[in-house]
């Protein structure tokens, strides 16, 4: 299955090790990507604040051009598949609103159908290669290790421009994947709740209570290790987590992963092929838990 | 269908006053509301059971409450549509504001914090001869917002107000856009002032569990976001918020991308200068770690950046 690529801004600066290790596994899934150079920023949401509209024409051209090419778009970030699924969801429900976008990339060129899918990664694993193309990759189940799933809030709300409603199982996604590789998946209240990022350069304070908050119940729970399908949330889970923790007087350490860094775990790819110490929450503890496995196909 | 109810049960009266959850298990029809199922509860098995309801037809907002952990209305959930796989269904008092009794909350906050945004027309100028007169498209925008029952269900399920009970909340920033959107309202920018102090528009930490959950269509989040726009076109004082989506913007109309290190200098700058320097520990770690791109932690703009920026340009002559 061969889809437009767009690996958004965050995977390719301030998350590095997610673009790294999606690089690493997707050839053996069975994915053929075309990445999307020219294509600009989704707006994350940011930019909507000031110009909805304009968000809304940057992202149509994006769509167009993957229109274009006839494939479909895989994103890698919660954050970039919200924005754009709403985008879409915009165009594509209201014909005089599309028509009028289109009135604007017209001098470019360009028009958008209102056909192009765009899909998260975490979706496409639920729905191409689905429960047994997922078991079938793994060469070393992750068994004793318990991970907590943590979405972010745009790969959950508003559950309309997402597709739950045709799709389901897009609402457990995380969880189905994460248990198809050998994982003790940890239920937690927080895990479709927001990591506080987008508060974080307004109100820092209020931002840093919501890493804690978070962390800690999915410590509560038993969690090893947290998941997530979002860089965003990375970047403030595992990058702010320090702050956190000397802000509510805590002891977090924990363990922030990239999903495509467990899969490729699973797949039997070395630790460091996948970023893995390229965190600022250090997972070698975890790395060291599963213990002779992970250390018998690195030697 | 058998169906257990896991309720959450609290009594001030009883000591001690623990909340608790207590089960009950009855026969539910496939066309039955949660709000059917807790009065059928309270009429044949527990009489102590307290709840708040009155129009069981999601017109009079009184029956919200947290069914599966979610806010919403009980007489507008079918409780086939709520059964987990275990047969189960959950219900609590909604998040945010103290509870009373069982499922009853006390709404005094919530109702402060509407009056806060002082939620009647404020016309200025003379007064006209005939009526105040709006287009019936401004009007027609106004409807979905206008819809808000104040069942406080956005509030409820409020990450922003999780954290910080001083936020002004999602029910009371819609209520707000309604207003600030009615062309015949004259204080719109002191409004937009009064949101762009702390604890205002701009603590919403854009987590969708408001348009999630309202029963009934009003998208706060969406409302705030446009109060962002407006508050950012009418120049009221800049904010951190109001700076990171201008350079934000200016970044996409620059690069075609984001750049962190520019979008955090030109956000905090000099004027936040202590903000910016409490920050560089963090960066520096993240530098030792590699957690910068190979093509450094300056990004260049994306190819054909200009076909973007004619894009912004575009829009830029339509206003
Ligand atoms: S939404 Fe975020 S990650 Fe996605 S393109 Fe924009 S800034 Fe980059
Ligand atoms: S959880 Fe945080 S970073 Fe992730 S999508 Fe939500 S707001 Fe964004
Ligand atoms: S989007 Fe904003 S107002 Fe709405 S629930 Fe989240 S934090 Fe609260
Ligand atoms: S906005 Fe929606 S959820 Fe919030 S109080 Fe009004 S009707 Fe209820
Ligand atoms: S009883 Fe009136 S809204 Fe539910």
């Amino acid at each position: 299955m061969k889809f437009a690529f767009f690996p958004g801004c965050v995977s390719k600066g301030g998350c590095p090790e997610l673009y790294q290790s999606v690089m690493e596994v997707y050839p053996r899934l069975g994915l053929e990507l075309k990445e999307m150079t020219t294509a600009s920023c989704t707006g994350a949401g940011v930019l909507q604040e000031k110009d909805l509209k304009l968000g809304d024409v940057l992202n149509a051209r994006t769509f167009a051009l993957a229109e274009q090419s006839g494939l479909p778009i895989m994103t890698i970030c919660s954050t970039c598949q919200g924005v754009m699924s709403q985008a879409n969801h915009r165009l594509t429900t209201d014909p005089p609103y599309l028509a009028a976008v289109n009135e604007i990339l017209g001098e470019e060129g360009l028009t958008y159908r209102g056909t192009t899918q765009i899909r998260h990664f975490v979706w496409i694993l639920l729905e191409e290669l689905g429960e047994q193309g997922i078991r079938q990759q793994v060469r070393r189940p992750l068994k004793n290790l318990r991970a907590a799933p943590f979405y972010g809030c745009y790969l959950q709300r508003p559950s309309e421009a997402l597709g739950f409603q045709d799709q389901p199982e897009r609402a457990r996604s995380l969880e189905l994947i994460m248990s198809w590789l050998g994982l003790e998946v940890v239920d937690f209240p927080g895990k479709t709740r927001c990591c506080g990022f987008p508060l974080l350069t307004i109100n820092e304070k209020n931002s840093l209570r919501m890493v804690a908050s978070h962390t800690l119940d999915a410590k509560r729970h038993g969690a090893d290790i947290l998941v997530t399908p979002c860089p965003l949330c990375h970047l403030n889970l595992d990058g702010m987590q320090s702050r956190a923790a000397s802000q509510q007087q805590a002891d977090i350490d924990l363990p922030i992963w990239h999903l495509p860094q467990l899969l490729g775990l699973a797949m039997g790819m070395e630790a460091k092929r996948l970023g893995l110490t390229r965190h600022l929450v250090s997972t070698q503890g975890v790395l060291d838990k599963l213990g002779s496995a992970v250390a018998k196909i690195e030697a | 269908m058998l169906t257990t109810f896991r309720i959450r049960r609290f009594n001030p009266e009883t000591s001690p006053s623990m909340p608790y959850f207590q089960e009950y298990q009855l026969n539910m029809d496939r066309a039955d509301t949660v709000l059917d199922a807790l009065m059928h509860i309270r009429d044949t098995l527990d009489e102590s059971l307290t709840l708040r309801c009155s129009c069981r037809g999601a017109i009079c907002g009184s029956c919200g409450m947290r069914i599966n952990g979610h806010a919403a209305l009980a007489c507008k959930t079918k409780v086939q549509a709520m059964v987990s796989e275990r047969g189960v269904v959950q219900v609590e008092p909604m998040n945010n504001m103290p509870v009373i009794k069982d499922l009853v909350t006390d709404m005094a906050g919530f109702w402060d914090k509407v009056r806060q945004v002082q939620p009647w027309l404020q016309p200025a100028g003379p007064e006209p001869e005939g009526e105040y007169l709006a287009s019936s498209e401004s009007m027609n925008h106004l409807t979905g917002v206008m819809g808000c029952i104040m069942c406080g269900a956005c509030v409820s399920d409020c990450a922003a107000l999780e954290v910080d009970e001083r936020f002004v909340g999602p029910a009371a920033l819609a209520k707000a856009y309604r207003f600030v959107a009615d062309p015949r309202d004259g204080a719109g920018r002191s409004r937009l002032l009064a949101l762009n102090e702390p604890g205002g528009m701009w603590d919403c930490t854009r987590c969708m569990e408001c348009i999630e959950v309202c029963p009934k269509g009003v998208g706060p989040m969406d409302r705030i976001m446009s109060l962002r726009s407006r508050g950012i076109q009418a120049n009221v004082a800049s904010t951190c918020g109001s700076r990171h989506a201008e350079v934000f913007a200016d970044l996409i109309y620059q690069k075609g991308r984001l750049d962190e290190p520019m979008l955090a200098a030109r956000t905090f700058g000099l004027r936040n200068l202590s903000r910016l320097l409490s920050l560089l520990p963090m960066i520096f770690r993240a530098f030792v770690r590699g957690k910068v791109p190979k093509s450094g932690p300056l990004h260049r703009a994306i190819p054909g950046m200009e076909k973007i920026r004619r894009l912004f340009q575009r829009m830029e002559e339509r206003l």
